[in-house]
């Protein structure tokens, strides 16, 4: 049944042009969430609005960033685009793709925490003194915050998972691509995978470990 | 002091305050009593602008509420209001929800609101818990910080919205004495209360609010000895 | 106006494409939920403890990505000379990646059922299987669905991977299509409304659901 050797030397040897790849994978995770989470913002304020032309666009990202697939999202940005002539390189493909996952999500990530506060706190604030604006900024945000930042961790992790799905748009840089160019040149798809697969494990355990400690120190209530 | 003129306000259909008129004097302690849905709670809010009214005009030292020329986050700073849920901000310590609006809106220095913060929660009862967050205290203990809270802006006036109701009997009198001993140091006080003893042994005056209309007001002894209106004695038997 | 070289038969072929992401969710689910209710009674009946090799394997499944998973299995069983079409490989690993969180929405769902009520059942003789399937189930079947519905979309979506082991499903068929087209956008916009129509309804049914029996609480 076995006759196939494994030859893990060649996969460590392979190992620092790995870590180099998973370095773009993290570059581009945080790029998607930062940029992400601002679109995400105002999506949310979009949904809340009261004016359908602002609402109608709004709901429209965000359903179809949470109901199709995200690799038929970044097919849109790298294959779909070429319809109006606009090439974008696997890099920016593929950042956008997730860019756009990452804000439907987290647009609903938003609205769900501000609704979980109770406008009872708002008044307590507006009845100190405060104007409305100050009243969000020292009262409601830093509450939404909290409820928040572990979903938007999460959504971090889908992104590092995500940039996974580079390779399929000829992405060659991250830890996927690289991978994928390895197995290429010597035919040793396990081996490389499964260091590839250690790699990403790692780095999602350690997003997760990094963000408890976090919302540890800071969420002392 | 405040002038209450005769305001109505609604909200959609319903009819909540129907032709209110109230004078409350600096000094002064006045209690408001009356069943559910009977409008007292939303005189309050409408006092401090909180809420629009349809008609009338409320006064508060001669500063028209809801005239479009009042800056009411400026009002609001001599009108405490103390609410029935106690609306403690759960991301600060008792110490930071008492300083948060002397220093975010009046502008004071962290030390001199801290100073004042110190000296309410003591008279408060809360000397203890300064360090602690809202959700370690209890129910009587958070409206107690509330009322620091509200007290640590030196307001001119107190609004007091059912402060008991939603705390366990048990609680009850912590809260209630903290309010007599403002009311004995001469703060301007409205308090909306379900509690009758309190009503008559504190206020000046209590008013008896029925579907939207004030139906009755005079000196404590009046109202609980020899109340002139039907539904006034109604609903004083019904809570005895 | 708009021209297209799109026909009929483009379209049969992406349908064609829809039927196959649909075959691979409904044995991933199935085979998934299925591994998923084991697991999650497991893990809600004994101590925690008992189950942490579980536990882990069944985290590395939510901690790597979908598709190294399937490129990994894909390599594995041609080592190992299993023989295997990428369609069951697909299945097997996409029901695997299902099991890891069916297994965490059983155990919250069985969780949620407050110790009362089944100490209430047992209680009055019910045994341990009949306190489940009595009790039990019926209550965590509310906790569960909305979430269990929302781990279906998912997968479904999540099974666009498999076009890498070479399976035409719905977003193959479509790049094959923008290769021999070149109408990118338009065959995208195609597959989008496919994409969505099979997941919408489901998804508002979800809504719904948990909406209506929230109500009743």
């Amino acid at each position: 049944m076995f006759n196939y050797t494994f030859q893990w030397r060649q996969a460590f040897r392979a190992l620092p042009e790995m870590l180099e790849g998973a370095l773009y994978t993290m570059q581009i995770a945080v790029l998607s969430m930062i940029i992400g989470i601002a679109i995400a913002v105002i999506l949310a304020v979009g949904r809340n609005s009261s004016s359908r032309w602002l609402r109608a666009p709004a709901t429209a990202w965000v359903e179809v960033a949470r109901n199709t697939p995200a690799l038929f999202q970044i097919y849109m940005a790298h294959f779909g685009l070429g319809s109006f002539g606009i090439y974008l390189s696997p890099y920016v493909a593929l950042l956008a793709g997730i860019t756009f996952n990452n804000a439907g999500y987290l647009c609903e990530t938003f609205r769900g925490a501000l609704r979980a506060i109770p406008d009872t706190q708002m008044r307590a604030g507006r009845s100190l003194g405060m104007g409305p604006a100050k009243a969000f900024r020292l009262i409601v945000m830093p509450q939404m915050f909290r409820i928040a930042f572990l979903p938007t961790m999460n959504q971090m992790v889908w992104a590092i998972l995500m940039t996974s799905l580079g390779v399929t748009v000829g992405m060659a840089i991250d830890l996927t691509g690289v991978t994928q160019a390895l197995n290429a040149r010597t035919f040793r798809t396990f081996e490389f995978f499964a260091m590839a697969a250690i790699i990403y494990y790692l780095i999602t355990k350690a997003v997760m470990l990094a963000s408890r400690l976090v919302a540890w120190r800071l969420f002392r209530y | 002091m405040i002038e209450i003129e005769n305001v109505h306000k609604s909200f959609g259909a319903l009819k909540v305050l129907k032709g209110i008129d109230l004078t409350v004097d600096k000094g002064e302690v006045v209690s408001v009593i009356g069943g559910s849905g009977s409008g007292k709670s939303t005189l309050l809010t409408c006092i401090n602008g909180l809420e629009p009214i349809d008609e009338g005009r409320i006064l508060v030292d001669g500063t028209e509420v809801h005239a479009r020329s009042t800056d009411l986050n400026k009002l609001r700073r001599k009108i405490g209001i103390v609410f029935q849920q106690f609306n403690a901000f759960p991301h600060l310590t008792v110490l930071e929800n008492v300083t948060l609006a002397p220093r975010k809106v009046k502008g004071m220095g962290r030390k001199e609101a801290e100073e004042i913060a110190v000296r309410q929660l003591e008279h408060v009862g809360l000397g203890d818990k300064i360090k602690v967050y809202p959700s370690r205290l209890s129910g009587g203990q958070q409206q107690r910080m509330a009322i620091a809270r509200a007290l640590a802006m030196s307001p001119d006036y107190m609004l007091f919205d059912e402060v008991t109701s939603a705390l366990d009997p048990q609680l009850v009198g912590e809260v209630l004495d903290t309010l007599k001993l403002l009311a004995d140091g001469g703060m301007t006080m409205i308090c909306v209360t379900h509690e009758m003893r309190f009503a008559r042994e504190v206020s000046d005056r209590v008013a008896f609010f029925d579907q939207g209309v004030m139906a009755e007001i005079g000196p404590p002894e009046q109202i609980f000895g020899e109340a002139k209106n039907e539904a006034t004695r109604k609903f004083l038997s019904s809570v005895r | 106006m708009f021209e297209t070289d799109f026909t009929f038969n483009d379209l049969l072929f992406m349908l064609q494409g829809a039927g196959v992401t649909l075959a691979i969710t409904f044995f991933a689910v199935t085979g998934g939920t299925l591994m998923g209710l084991a697991f999650g009674v497991l893990r809600a009946s004994v101590r925690p403890w008992m189950t942490l090799p579980l536990v882990f394997v069944l985290d590395v499944f939510r901690s790597v990505p979908l598709l190294i998973q399937l490129i990994l299995a894909n390599a594995f069983q041609a080592i190992a000379g299993f023989g295997m079409s990428p369609f069951v490989t697909s299945c097997i690993v996409l029901a695997l990646y299902t099991s890891a969180y069916c297994t965490e929405i059983v155990r919250g769902a069985i969780d949620a059922v407050p110790t009362v009520t089944r100490r209430a059942a047992r209680s009055l003789g019910l045994t341990w299987g009949q306190d489940m399937t009595q009790i039990v189930f019926p209550m965590a079947l509310r906790v569960a669905l909305p979430s269990w519905i929302g781990l279906t979309l998912g997968v479904m979506k999540d099974s666009a991977l498999v076009l890498w082991l070479g399976i035409f499903e719905l977003l193959k068929s479509s790049q094959v299509l923008i290769t021999r087209l070149q109408e990118p956008m338009f065959i995208l916009l195609i597959a989008g409304g496919i994409y969505f129509m099979l997941s919408f309804p489901i998804a508002r049914l979800g809504g719904h659901l948990e909406r209506g029996w929230k109500e009743n609480d």
